[in-house]
């Protein structure tokens, strides 16, 4: 079994990852190799097209490679990642196949991200029936119900409230589904198989001062938010959620939200399930009692094997997964690798992150990097001398209440025989002699 | 207290206030956004139909995608499944798992068909309601479905659900 080391790394030069060190571009210089085949200054010049420029006997240029001897491209007034890097993308998974192209998921390539936040064009998509173009000059945002005036309020006056910043992550309740209902554990990468978690700066109203405007009734406990898309999104929230850190996001990662977040403004629920987080949001209304949409009624409620199911499970539990070593990436031999990690918590910050390289027989506490505020990923990391047999890699984290990650044999337990939400369970790859990582169950 | 650029006053930390900018929805305001319906009732529009109309509706409007007489596939099954729950092969569906009738008038309503949402009549969407409603066994082929007798409807599963709302950790 593997050993989490933490106390003596070795010295040796770490090594990379197999799947990051394969595609190394060459540093040489084209025109040095045409050198080398004989060819004389006057036949580079017109291969390259560069008729008017020469290049002395002696320079240095036959040292460097190409992107160091020819000026780079031109400004770009919106920039896009680095064409090496084409294979950092989200999965899409649709859920009636080509019957609907915009209803379903895409999912953040998690095996290919770093730090906390994830890159806005990364983040996760749970949508309904496809993403709407919104036009914020004729969108409005209306709250009603028990409330002493019914207000809209247009998109020109929203940018006038005052705003706040926070880094909150948003986990669909569905994420890790197939962790739970594969009879067999499905190979994957961890992207594809936990990607429906992400983690922004979101910039936006406290919903609280919007409510106070509106003057709330004291019948008023609960609110219907009500999505502007297709499917018309609708979930129903406590009002004491509302009225805590609630926010009406408009802006993410600095930007105003993508189309695919919500654009022009989105339901900021920190830590409770991502679909309550009701994007294109175009009403609240306030009401006495939970509206029991199809989405809390016949959708994103735990099932239990008596028969009865629970309802309004809002806050999403404390996890946290491994994202280097992870599923399909390959190990090219034994020696020291980087653990790196993300966990989170619906019920506030991280306490800690504990990690085994035995199937959780023995555990070892990983490093949290950074703030680690509450809802919001924190980026774990440990050092770990892999010494070439095989290893049960194992993250578990424990959040600030005290609650702990949960097995996978305990959820099952727990649940009905298709109970999917909320899986908040270990996740274990195993590391095969050969260095191949693969997804297990224990 | 504001910052104002003339008197220099201090920035106020505490609870942020707004600018008060909420222009008065008026009532057709309300009245055309406001298509949700809760098990009470009481926003459901005038209108009416039976398992019969609604079987023709649901032939043009649905079949497509949910099957024969709601049997499901490509999309969910609406139909049968009930007395399942306890079982190692539970079977949820609008009969067997939804506990309110609201739910199916208001998630058809607003969501449904997928590639022309919102675009059945109010009287439709009763038909259709009432037809799936009769196929679950829940009601009678001739029960007329209205905004005085939807929220009257007993679903098989209305006491299958634990309310974890107040709960502060739901698991």
């Amino acid at each position: 079994m593997g050993h989490i080391d933490m106390s003596s790394p070795n010295t040796k030069k770490s090594q990379e990852l197999s799947d990051q060190s394969a595609k190394k571009t060459s540093p040489l210089n084209p025109r040095r190799q045409f050198f080398k085949k004989g060819m004389d200054a006057a036949s580079l010049v017109a291969l390259t097209g560069a008729s008017s420029l020469s290049r002395a006997e002696d320079s240095i240029q036959k040292d460097f490679p190409i992107w160091s001897t020819t000026p780079g491209r031109g400004f770009t007034e919106y920039g896009t990642p680095s064409a090496h890097e084409a294979s950092t993308k989200r999965g899409i998974a649709k859920a009636y196949g080509e019957l609907s192209q915009g209803t379903g998921s895409t999912r953040t390539p998690l095996e290919k991200l770093e730090g906390i936040i994830t890159p806005s064009g990364l983040h996760f998509e749970r949508s309904h029936n496809g993403v709407p173009d919104i036009d914020p000059k004729t969108f409005n945002l209306t709250i009603h119900g028990l409330v002493r005036q019914a207000l809209n309020f247009s998109m020109d006056n929203l940018l006038r409230y005052p705003l706040k910043t926070r880094t909150y992550f948003i986990e669909c309740a569905g994420n890790s589904a197939q962790n739970i209902l594969a009879p067999q554990p499905i190979q994957g990468t961890a992207g594809s198989l936990h990607g429906l978690i992400s983690c922004s700066d979101w910039t936006g109203i406290p919903l609280s001062v919007l409510l106070e405007e509106a003057g709330l009734d004291p019948q008023g406990r609960w609110i219907l938010a009500e999505g502007a898309d297709a499917a018309a999104m609708s979930r129903s929230i406590p009002i004491e959620k509302c009225l805590d850190d609630a926010m009406i996001a408009l802006y993410q990662n600095g930007e105003r939200l993508r189309p695919e977040q919500g654009y022009p403004a989105r339901l900021l629920l920190p830590g409770w399930e991502g679909n309550m987080n009701v994007k294109w949001l175009r009403s609240l209304k306030v009401t006495s009692s939970p509206t029991h949409t199809k989405d809390e009624t016949s959708k994103y409620t735990d099932p239990m094997s008596n028969g009865l199911a629970r309802q309004f499970t809002f806050e999403m539990g404390v996890k946290s997964i491994i994202t280097q070593p992870s599923g399909t990436m390959k190990l090219p031999g034994a020696g020291l690798y980087q653990i790196s990690g993300i966990a989170w918590s619906g019920a506030g910050r991280i306490a800690r992150v504990e990690l085994s390289a035995d199937g959780g027989i023995t555990w070892s506490d990983a490093l949290l990097e950074g703030a680690n505020t509450p809802q919001s990923l924190v980026r774990f990391r440990a050092p770990w001398n892999w010494r070439g047999e095989r290893a049960l890699l194992q993250s578990r984290a424990i959040d600030e209440k005290g609650q702990v990650q949960p097995t996978r044999k305990a959820y099952k337990a727990n649940n009905a025989s298709d109970g999917r939400y909320h899986n908040n369970t270990i996740v274990t790859w195993a590391v095969e002699t050969d260095g191949s990582v693969k997804n297990v169950y224990l | 207290m504001i910052l104002t650029l003339s008197s220099c006053t201090s920035i106020k930390q505490a609870r942020p206030e707004g600018p008060r900018l909420g222009q008065v929805a008026s009532l057709s305001d309300i009245k055309r956004l406001d298509i949700s319906v809760a098990p009470d009732g009481l926003n459901l529009p005038v209108g009416h139909g039976n398992a019969k109309s609604g079987a023709l509706v649901y032939q043009s409007k649905c079949q497509s995608c949910h099957g024969e007489k709601g049997q499901g596939k490509p999309a969910d099954a609406l139909v049968g499944g009930i007395n399942t729950l306890t079982s190692n092969n539970p079977v949820r569906t609008v009969g067997s798992f939804w506990p309110y009738a609201s739910t199916l008038f208001d998630y058809t309503r607003r969501a449904m068909p997928l590639n022309n949402p919102k675009s059945l009549s109010n009287d439709e969407v009763y038909a259709v309601s009432a037809y799936i409603l009769y196929l679950n066994g829940v009601i009678n082929e001739d029960f007329e479905v209205n905004q005085k007798t939807l929220s009257s409807i007993q679903m098989p599963n209305r006491n299958g659900f634990v309310d974890f709302s107040k709960m502060e950790h739901g698991h």
